[in-house]
């Protein structure tokens, strides 16, 4: 039941993506491009995506975080971190060079993977190899410089 | 470049819907609608057991313009500019920047900066920057 019920929030969500113009890149491109303010190209949709998305996002969330629990969970599952790590300003920059090149972020381009393009199909393989990278690095053991050797007469 | 048409309710309306998602599987399953999280953790290494719900939501994204298709009987305009190269650098960009700041467009841009997070605030703040220097370079300094 629960599976099905996700699948019917990701469908919701895609047809979002669809409804808004977020899942064509050359719409998200036009929406990034400032300095086609000027000339009158700059494609302002995507702020009403956002601010549609926010507006419904906090007004639901602090009515279903008032709930005793989720209604297929036991807890609720939230970020607690509020420090500002490198991490942070580092893998969004990164993101965005990749977002400004193609005009596709995550959800998009799974979606346009149901438009039956090619392109989508090179462009969330190479995410997904990016995203496993990204997985496979930030579980490495920490790198130090000093290490204890094993066998104290070998120093 | 192609120009694109101003869709402000669209757009609205079509934001709205991926609020009522944001929304609805915080209240079904407790847990932030944000896709490169969702994505990444169906690879390796596995930490819970959402595996076959996270593969649920992402496969209905992915039929999301199919049931579009049935429903209108047409697909809205999707062009895609870059050739092969741009696909598979800016795919790479993408994914491991995600993934490496904790969220995307959705886990930061709607449901933390719903939640007032100040992460999420500069993370949302420094992939738009990124995204529009990078646009500004590729069209304006050729």
């Amino acid at each position: 039941m629960v599976i099905l019920v996700q699948f019917a929030i990701g469908l919701i969500f895609g047809v979002g993506l669809i409804v808004s113009g977020m899942s064509n890149p050359a719409k998200v491109l036009n929406f990034l491009d400032i300095g086609g303010i000027p000339a009158g190209t700059w494609d302002a949709s995507l702020a009403f995506v956002m601010a549609g998305a926010v507006a419904v996002t906090f007004i639901g969330f602090s009515r279903v975080l008032k709930l005793a629990r989720p209604f297929f969970a036991d807890r609720f599952y939230l970020p607690t971190r509020r420090d500002i790590d490198p991490r942070i300003v580092a893998g969004p920059a990164i993101f965005g060079v990749g977002w400004g090149l193609v005009g596709f972020c995550p959800g998009p381009a799974l979606t346009a993977l149901g438009f039956g393009s090619l392109s989508a199909v090179i462009f969330v393989a190479a995410m997904c190899g990016g995203m496993v990278l990204a997985r496979f690095i930030a579980h490495l053991p920490p790198v130090s410089r000093f290490v204890t050797p094993a066998d104290p007469l070998e120093t | 470049m192609i120009a694109t048409p101003f869709t402000p309710l669209a757009s609205l309306l079509g934001g709205a819907m991926i609020g009522l998602a944001a929304v609805l599987l915080m209240w079904a399953t407790g847990r932030i609608a944000g896709v490169s999280g969702i994505a990444a953790r169906l690879f390796p290494p596995y930490e819970d057991r959402e595996f076959a719900g996270r593969l649920a939501f992402v496969a209905g994204l992915v039929a999301a313009p199919v049931l579009v298709r049935l429903v209108t009987g047409d697909l809205p305009a999707q062009t895609i500019a870059a050739g092969p190269a741009v696909l598979i650098l800016g795919g790479l960009l993408t994914g491991f920047g995600s993934v490496w700041g904790s969220g995307c467009t959705s886990g930061h841009g709607v449901c933390g900066l719903s939640r007032l997070s100040v992460r999420s605030l500069v993370a949302t703040m420094t992939f738009m920057a990124a995204g529009m220097a990078t646009v500004f370079v590729m069209r304006h300094w050729s």
